[in-house]
């Protein structure tokens, strides 16, 4: 762990994280199996497109979003399931979106991650990696400007996202306004196929946050306990008025980069490095180490889980899908602009 | 042995590594990986150190093949998707588009564009972009519908002294095969008389003039013979080709799959008209992408985008009047 700005590394206070390591973990084991069914919808053909998990970073997902609060704005990635439901996401939502149900909260005009309710605080990702962040920033522009001085806000990118202009240009505007934003980069050592090696030059990617001027921690992804402790931190220190932090947490994509990509080109030592290191596992192991829940209180989560999977994608599935008929054609908001084509 | 699209492509590249040393390739994933869609599969391996991969910096991307053309190189920039390309709009409308203009110091820099959508592709992974950078003094804009035109037209891309957008849809990347691959006959710069007729013309571009060739032949069971003009070339456009077309059936109709607003359609009837109304024999038509971002659902696809039903609906009607 280490804090680029201040002298001393960030006390590890061990605080009782009990009730949000639980919380997260419920949310991570969600998260994981309903993407197993997203996977599984896909190879049956009954999903268009591509279908992209976050298998392997949940702990860092959910760690962030269960330190938000509903005020907060949370602007999640391509890999984030886990916060995205721990930010209070609909688990039929999920479902929808790959779809296109009528339904869904773009109404089947785009699909999978590209969803998101902004007026929630819960924003909507372009694919454009980078562009987010400074709609965050923005968002939290507003609060301010409005009185509200009490929300933060977090958004989430990978490594290879680091590397656009956006990225840069959005943390330094959000470090010039001294905004409450926490970004959290996940170094899940791919870009698709691209590694670490060429995508950056830098020893870690944290140390960009001195570049800046603002607070950055790294941390490790697979350990839910550490992703907690930092998130909090930062969480804490963008509340309290220090301005933007910067989060990298480090796992490995324990998926492809979507589902039509075997991911063949992984690094056989990068895959021993992490081999054993899956968070989902490992935060399962600590809960019950620390006596907080028995493998059979954990087999009833998940059992819980697959059922509220189950009900949430058959009643997604009677759900309209989009219909050109259905459909206004129109990309305005302003009621004289605003027109029917059919 | 069958060639696609996809793979006249490869081809193309592989034989501009082979013949010119100028010539490196830089792109996402385009190494040992061999590119999101694998058109440069097995060319890093063939030729070391100079298929790289990028970092996620279009901006960056494009500024360096920039300064890199003004030593001597000839990059191909591959865009994961055409709509990436957008992140580097700045270095290539400004920096590139202008640098022979300011200095007489030529930017021969090619950029691939995977364009166009597949079901299910979205709005951010579906664009087609070609009027947007044929509104750009300096750029020239290529958009191939045949095999033979994928290859051969990304040899001349390399060649131009320009910088090039080179618009290759995605939708015919393996749909297209040919058996013998050879050359086009034509130059960049002229279009193609795909079908000849005698009705109206059909004018489109891309993968739309498969779709112009369908209705072709739906409407000559109906005893209509439409003429099929493919542009290739979006910028500059061989315009004349067009009129010598309306010229012989007095009827026009546009095809393109991209939003019409100021699209290539616009650009070619306002061209036709200002040049040949007394050549029509009536209003010409145009039959665009909705003025909506390209949808998700499948369902909506299908209809974003004119099919060739409803270009054989629109000729009917073109040719009542
Ligand atoms: C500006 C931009 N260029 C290219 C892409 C295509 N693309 C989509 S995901 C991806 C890799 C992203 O890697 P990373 O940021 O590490 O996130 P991860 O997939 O590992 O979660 C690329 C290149 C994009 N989405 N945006
Ligand atoms: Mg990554």
């Amino acid at each position: 762990m280490l804090n680029t700005l201040m002298e001393e590394t960030r006390e590890v206070v061990a605080p009782d994280l009990r009730e949000q390591y639980v919380e997260a973990f419920t949310w991570m084991l969600l998260a994981r199996i309903v993407e197993e069914k997203l996977a599984s919808l896909w190879r049956a053909g009954k999903i268009a497109g591509g279908v992209y998990l976050g298998k392997g970073q949940e702990a860092i997902s959910a760690a962030i979003a269960v330190m938000l609060k509903p005020d907060d704005i949370f602007g999640p990635l391509i890999r984030d399931q886990a916060g995205r439901l721990a930010f209070g996401e609909p688990l039929a939502d999920v479902f929808r979106n790959h779809f296109g149900t009528l339904t869904s909260p773009s109404r089947g005009r785009d699909g999978n991650v590209h969803r998101g309710r902004p007026k929630e605080g819960y924003h909507s990702m372009i694919s454009h990696l980078g562009s987010l962040i400074s709609v965050v920033a923005g968002a939290l522009l507003a609060r301010r400007f409005q009185g509200d001085t009490s929300a933060i806000g977090a958004t989430c990118i990978g490594d290879g996202g680091t590397s656009t202009g956006a990225f840069h240009e959005a943390l330094n505007l959000a470090a010039v306004e001294k905004l409450p934003l926490v970004v959290v980069v996940t170094n899940n050592q791919y870009a698709y196929s691209t590694p670490n090696n060429r995508q950056f030059a830098c020893r870690n990617l944290v140390d960009r946050a001195v570049g800046y001027g603002i607070e950055g921690y790294s941390m490790d992804g697979t350990d839910l306990r550490d992703c907690l402790e930092v998130a909090r931190y930062a969480t804490d220190r963008a509340r309290s008025g220090h301005g933007p932090q910067m989060i990298v947490g480090t796992c490995l994509r324990l998926t492809g980069h979507a589902e039509h990509d075997d991911a063949s080109y992984v690094d056989k030592k990068l895959l021993s490095r992490f081999a054993g290191r899956d968070c989902l596992q490992i935060a399962g192991s600590y809960i019950q180490s620390q006596q907080w829940a028995d493998q059979s209180q954990i087999e009833r989560w998940k059992e819980k889980a697959k059922y509220e999977i189950e009900e949430a994608l058959a009643k997604v599935q009677r759900e309209p899908h989009s219909d050109p008929k259905e459909e206004t054609w129109c990309p305005y908001a302003t009621g004289v602009l605003a027109r029917t084509e059919r | 042995m069958s060639t696609t699209y996809l793979e006249a492509i490869r081809e193309a590249q592989k034989k501009l590594l082979q013949d010119d040393s100028r010539v490196y390739i830089y792109g996402q994933d385009v190494g040992a990986f061999g590119g999101a869609f694998k058109a440069t599969k097995n060319l890093a391996d063939a030729f070391p150190g100079r298929v790289l991969d990028a970092p996620i910096s279009e901006d960056a991307m494009v500024g360096s093949a920039i300064g890199a053309a003004i030593e001597g190189m000839r990059p191909i920039i591959e865009m994961q998707f055409s709509d990436f390309s957008v992140t580097a709009f700045n270095q290539i409308i400004n920096q590139a588009a202008t640098l022979y203009w300011r200095t007489q110091v030529a930017c021969p820099i090619t950029i691939r564009m995977p364009s166009g959508a597949n079901p299910g592709s979205g709005p951010f992974h579906s664009q087609n972009l070609e009027a947007l950078y044929a509104h750009v003094p300096g750029l020239v804009v290529l958009a191939p519908a045949t095999v033979p035109d994928a290859y051969t037209m990304l040899l001349e891309a390399v060649e131009i002294d320009d910088p090039v957008i080179f618009c290759e849809h995605k939708y015919l990347y393996n749909r297209l095969k040919i058996d013998r691959l050879t050359p086009s006959e034509l130059t960049f710069n002229h279009a193609r008389v795909a079908r000849v007729g005698r009705d109206i013309t059909i004018v489109s571009y891309s993968a739309m003039v498969p779709e112009a060739l369908f209705a072709a032949e739906i409407l000559e069971r109906e005893g209509v013979l439409a003429e099929v003009v493919d542009l290739r070339c979006i910028k500059p456009l061989d315009i004349e080709t067009v009129i010598a077309s309306v010229a012989r059936t007095g009827r026009l109709l546009c095809v393109d799959e991209s939003w019409p607003w100021g699209g290539v359609n616009a650009e070619v009837i306002a061209q036709v008209t200002t040049r040949g109304f007394h050549l029509l024999d009536a209003p010409p038509q145009r039959l665009n992408g909705k003025d909506t971002p390209v949808p998700f659902h499948p369902n909506l696809w299908n209809v974003h985008k004119p099919s060739s039903k409803v270009i054989a609906l629109k000729a009917r009607e073109l040719l009542k009047w």
